[in-house]
């Protein structure tokens, strides 16, 4: 704890000022000394490493070997990993416009309601503070057939056939989808919401008073001025999609990335790669991959929400 | 501030009783499966297929089993214990670190926020094979610590504070060190009450997050004794698999106290949700 008396700066102008100064910068990195510790041990250290070791044979019983793009090669010539490159852009190309469509849609009407307000923006927001690990479990239920999983007893009530949801090779994906979907719903509309109160209510009456129809005030007022929140939403949930495993996981534990490998994204086959084949150089390629990806991806969308 | 606004909302129309109808059987549509959940874990094996959500003979039974068998409450408290620590750290270490970028003027400031900042580009999964190599190493697999080390900071907490701290006038800042307080109890006692929205909203998400985490405790604990309540649920339900009733209690039994918190201060986690995403 330093001394930093009054008497300093009454004691005289520019002298007085700069060592008070210089004790500012000492206080800063002392602040800052655990922390950037923290950041280069624990983020950028391993960052070198991740990429170092996609570039070794690693496994847990041999020492890291420099093999050079050995690793990547093999990646590429590896079917099941065209299989989940095509299953991860999947749950994006699927799962960020389906969710970002209904979170707005519901934002927008909710917006327009009191009556209930809270209470309805609960209900929709309940499913965000659940574990994905619990939940997979519950939609796993649902998905049986009868006389265990509710759909099904739904569809047999009504008459209509039976599905087989997680044990199909086309119905797995999205069957593992819905559920990601439904935990986030909240959240966007959370954002949503607060996106639409921070317009200011006098660009609308200024519309409506210019005889603007509702369908116009939300393309020419709405929609641009919500923008920043857009592409808040656009870049969080692609990277939510990309990087979804928990709900995979745990809703095919017997054969986790579902039939024929059909709902298998890539942080799936890291894992599996890592901690079931033990080989943490291939695995180390793939999670380069997936950085690489996740790069391109947000650098593109921040680019053309930017152009637009 | 929405008076003309909701002039306009308060007329009834047609259309708007139309639009709340969907907008509440939407929202009936979503909790949904957190019903079927609570309701099954209060039936017994015989009742399970029957899909009525008041069970007809309503138990505790399932909770009694769960709760006494002891694995369960020592992966609740694990959970507590671990989401606790690194939350107090992120709300001390983030707020630290975002007050200093935010406030004092040095050489270096930009480059280490820059820095800092890079690392949100680096995705978790990159960074768990080093990780798991580095508390391999040190010993730390199948420990607490070996779960919390990863997350103690974040850069996104950081760029939350200093947003904040950037709103805090220098002037109250400048007074305080006119009256002799040296910087830290400045940052604690000045600066850290001016922005208690935002340690909440800090708070809130760094413990969720950290309670529901399942990737990387996942991989870093090996022994059930260590396992967090997600990781945790996802084994005993491996072995339970027929037994639907006693994984919805394990489900439930892991959702219930976030879905509590939520009904108790929703207001207040709302609007940390809605100022941690303006922000981020």
């Amino acid at each position: 704890m330093s001394a930093v008396t009054p008497r300093e700066t009454a004691s005289g102008g520019l002298w007085s000022r700069m060592s008070l100064g210089r004790k500012q910068v000492v206080w800063a990195w002392g602040f800052l000394a655990v922390p950037l510790l923290f950041y280069a041990v624990i983020r950028f250290w391993p960052t070198f490493q991740a990429f170092y070791l996609s570039v070794t044979d690693w496994t847990i019983t041999r020492p890291a070997s420099f093999v050079g793009l050995e690793n990547y090669k093999r990646l590429l010539a590896d079917p099941l990993f065209w299989q989940v490159f095509r299953n991860t852009f999947m749950y994006l190309i699927l799962g960020t416009p389906i969710s970002l469509l209904i979170s707005f849609t519901v934002a927008y009407y909710l917006d327009r309601v009191r009556f209930m307000h809270a209470f309805i923006r609960a209900l929709y927001f309940l499913p965000f503070l659940t574990t994905a690990a619990a939940m997979a479990w519950v939609w796993r239920w649902f998905y049986q057939p009868v006389p265990i999983g509710v759909i099904n007893d739904i569809l047999a009530g009504l008459g209509l056939p039976q599905q087989p949801f997680l044990r199909s090779t086309a119905q797995a994906l999205p069957a593992v989808l819905a559920p990601a979907v439904w935990a986030g719903l909240g959240f966007q509309i959370i954002i949503f919401l607060a996106g639409l109160r921070a317009i200011p209510v006098t660009y609308y009456e200024a519309a409506r008073i210019d005889g603007l129809s509702e369908g116009a005030i939300l393309r020419k007022i709405t929609l641009p001025l919500l923008k920043p929140t857009l592409v808040f939403l656009v870049v969080f949930s692609s990277i939510g999609f990309l990087r979804i495993f928990d709900q995979v996981y745990n809703i095919n534990t017997n054969d986790p990335g579902g039939p024929l490998n059909s709902t298998k994204p890539l942080v799936l086959m890291i894992y599996q790669t890592a901690f079931s084949s033990y080989e943490m150089g291939y695995a180390a390629a793939q999670t380069v991959v997936l950085f690489l990806i996740l790069l391109v991806i947000s650098l593109v969308q921040l680019r053309l929400m930017r152009d637009r | 501030m929405r008076a003309a606004y909701d002039l306009t909302a308060s007329r009834i129309r047609p259309g708007r009783i139309v639009a709340w109808t969907l907008l509440f059987l939407g929202g009936v549509v979503m909790v949904t499966p957190l019903v079927f959940m609570l309701s099954t874990s209060l039936k017994d094996a015989s009742q399970v297929y029957d899909l009525r959500v008041i069970p007809e003979a309503p138990t505790l039974d399932n909770y009694i089993e769960i709760l006494t068998d002891g694995r369960f409450t020592r992966w609740f408290l694990n959970s507590v214990v671990v989401a606790a620590i690194v939350t107090l750290s992120n709300v001390f270490f983030d707020s630290l670190v975002g007050y200093t970028l935010a406030k004092f003027r040095f050489r270096g400031r930009y480059v280490v926020f820059i820095a800092i900042l890079s690392t949100l580009m680096i995705p978790t999964e990159m960074l768990v094979l080093p990780w798991y190599l580095m508390a391999s190493q040190f010993g730390w697999l199948d420990s607490y610590w070996g779960i919390m080390f990863p997350g103690m900071m974040t850069a996104f907490g950081t760029f939350l504070m200093k947003q904040f701290f950037e709103g805090v006038p220098d002037d109250f800042l400048e007074a305080a060190r006119v009256d002799g307080l040296n910087e830290f109890t400045i940052w604690w006692k000045i600066a850290m009450p001016l922005v208690t929205p935002a340690l909440s909203a800090l708070a809130i998400f760094t413990f969720l997050g950290n309670w529901t985490a399942f990737f990387w405790p996942l991989i870093v604990t090996t022994s059930a004794d260590l396992y967090t309540l997600p990781v945790g649920l996802s084994s005993f339900a491996v072995e339970q698999s027929i037994q639907w009733e006693k994984i919805m209690t394990g489900a439930s039994i892991a959702t219930l106290p976030t879905l509590i918190v939520f009904l108790l201060l929703q207001r207040y986690i709302v609007r940390g949700v809605m100022l941690a995403g303006l922000k981020g």
